[in-house]
């Protein structure tokens, strides 16, 4: 019995251990090409060591537009979102966990069916907004402003609220809390860990997005990091090496986080999937 | 429920739950609501030339003719049909494999094949682009070394189509294989014990018991799945171009070229509804196959 669960074993690793390998292959390729010249990573054979060329392909990559503007721009608009749309979420969420009111059940459906709502239908009118009648074009606001509506949040938020004790929110209440008060100080120090995971979600959105930004940013100062990177794919004539480095920057933060906060990454992905 | 002591506490708590409420359901009527109402008027309107006129015709009309709109359809369909099953087939092979007690070493099986999901489109397109390079990618090095011949992957329809296929599943089969984990260990292990007792075999108690009691949230990842090819932009935009020729055209990359590089706003809101209705079409259609028949429960 032991011994056929062995041959299983390693029949299941003889499979897993080559597919995982390859699937690690284009993350490790981005990092030794960030380090590498341009002619040694469009080479055959390719060089598949780290090489010292990090520094000139960072250099090489802030010459053909303002990589660094960009970066500035990517964690101010990602950090500003990520706080207000997760404050905006736990709030909808707290008022469809913890309150009987008239309409709830609407509004709840509604929040729902915007789930399966394609962002493209939003988008022409959105851009004649915010661009023309807005006058926000190439502003942080113009990427901001659009996802704080956040459905997805909302309903992840409220189905985590459901299991904040009643009790506890009409205990403060007779103690003559003010219910802004309740919610700051009970609801949202109870709702840590789920705060936690619809903001790695919602920052990891806004700073992958490239749809929306491509569209409403037409100013090199004003590109978020996916529209810079996007650009310089598009170019003829390419420094590989630079654009490995940037999509190095973009995507290494998470995944050293993903090693250190799994647990909550996976939360976040569940979201949807919970059943009630 | 007592009935409440005050009319102060009655006034607060009917007020309270609107205030908590506001700040979404404001940006949702101005960024969700008015957008999607006022790009159906645009489907209807004539906006090659101002004023804008009424003309239902005009776009819906054209995209009935419109052969590059079909072959962005045909391509996109190819892709849902093609890659969708296939991916989740693989995560949920994956999602097996990561709950059972026979894999070992599993924290780095978990960041090989989950790391993918926290990579921008963007970061990843563009690595694939560098990888699926004919002359000098990695790929066609790795092919050519252990005696295949090396795949104009850029270059020709037929492989251009797969390799988006193959750069997306690289992306998502995580994605899904984590989604479908959580389901998997929420069906009861007695169940196995059962069956077991009863002298099913690995593959009956996979077929017989792990698929069924997965049907909820398989459902849930094919809609997913489906919704998002159905919006496809990033890899076709940048990895392939949209090529060669109009080979991995996608609707939205082609809504993308009315819309903001001929500023067609009116046929451009076409197709983002015709996006739109086929997403309807599919969810429902998949929860009436899939969901239609869960008995149990």
């Amino acid at each position: 019995m032991s011994r056929t669960r062995l041959l299983q074993s390693i029949a299941l690793h003889a499979v897993m251990l080559p597919l995982a390998l390859l699937f690690l292959l284009p993350i490790v390729w981005m990092l030794i090409a960030a380090t590498l010249p341009n002619n040694e990573i469009l080479a055959a054979p390719p060089t598949l060591l780290p090489g010292v060329h990090l520094a000139e392909n960072w250099r090489e990559l802030n010459n053909d537009l303002n990589f660094t503007r960009a970066v500035v721009n990517s964690v101010g608009i990602s950090i500003i979102f990520t706080v207000t749309a997760t404050l905006v979420a736990a709030m909808s969420g707290y008022a469809f966990a913890k309150f009987r009111f008239a309409g709830r059940g609407i509004l709840f459906t509604i929040v729902i069916a915007a789930l399966t709502i394609p962002f493209e239908v939003r988008a022409i009118p959105q851009y004649l907004l915010v661009a023309r009648d807005l006058g926000l074009g190439n502003t942080w606001w113009a990427i901001i402003l659009p996802w704080l509506a956040y459905p997805l949040g909302v309903f992840f938020m409220r189905q985590n609220m459901l299991s904040v004790p009643s009790d506890l929110l009409e205990a403060a209440r007779i103690d003559g809390a003010g219910e802004m008060r309740i919610f700051a100080q009970i609801v949202l120090p109870i709702m840590r860990p789920a705060l936690a995971a619809v903001a790695i979600v919602l920052f990891l959105f806004q700073w992958n997005d490239y749809f929306w930004p491509l569209l409403i940013l037409s100013q090199k100062d004003a590109y978020t990091i996916p529209v810079a990177l996007g650009t310089l794919v598009g170019l003829t004539r390419v420094s590989w090496g630079g654009i490995m480095v940037g999509t190095a920057i973009a995507t290494l933060p998470f995944l050293i986080l993903f090693l250190w906060l799994q647990r909550y990454f996976i939360a976040g992905i569940t979201a949807g999937a919970i059943k009630d | 429920m007592t009935p409440p002591k005050s009319p102060r506490r009655v006034r607060r708590s009917t007020l309270a739950p609107y205030l908590f409420l506001a700040p979404f359901f404001a940006m949702f009527a101005v960024f969700w609501v008015y957008p999607i109402a006022y790009s159906f008027v645009l489907s209807f309107l004539n906006t090659r030339r101002r004023p804008w006129t009424f003309d239902p015709d005009f776009n819906w009309g054209r995209l009935v003719q419109d052969e590059f709109f079909w072959n962005a359809l045909q391509n996109t369909m190819i892709i849902l049909v093609v890659q969708v099953p296939l991916m989740l087939a693989f995560a949920t092979l994956l999602a097996v494999a990561f709950g059972s007690d026979l894999l070992k070493a599993k924290g780095f099986f978990r960041f090989a094949f989950f790391a993918p999901l926290v990579l921008g489109a963007v970061p990843y397109s563009a690595v694939f682009r560098l990888i699926f390079n004919e002359q000098y990618g990695i790929l066609n090095f790795g092919l050519t070394s252990i005696g295949l011949p090396s795949v104009p992957w850029l270059f020709e329809s037929t492989p251009a189509l797969i390799t988006i296929m193959i750069a997306m599943t690289w992306r998502w089969t995580g994605y899904n294989a984590i989604i479908l984990l959580s389901g998997l260990q929420s069906i009861p292990l007695a169940l196995y014990e059962a069956a077991k007792i009863d002298g099913a075999g690995p593959l009956q108690r996979f077929f017989r018991i792990t698929i069924p009691m997965l049907r909820p949230v398989l459902l849930f990842t094919f809609v997913l799945s489906t919704i998002g090819t159905l919006q496809l932009f990033t890899e076709p935009w940048l990895i392939t171009n949209t090529g060669p020729g109009n080979a991995t055209e996608t609707l939205v990359t082609y809504l993308y070229k009315q819309g903001f590089r001929s500023f067609n706003f009116g046929y451009a809101s076409a197709i983002a509804y015709t996006v739109a209705i086929i997403a309807a079409i599919f969810s429902l259609l998949q929860i009436r196959l899939v969901g239609g028949r869960e008995v149990d429960r």
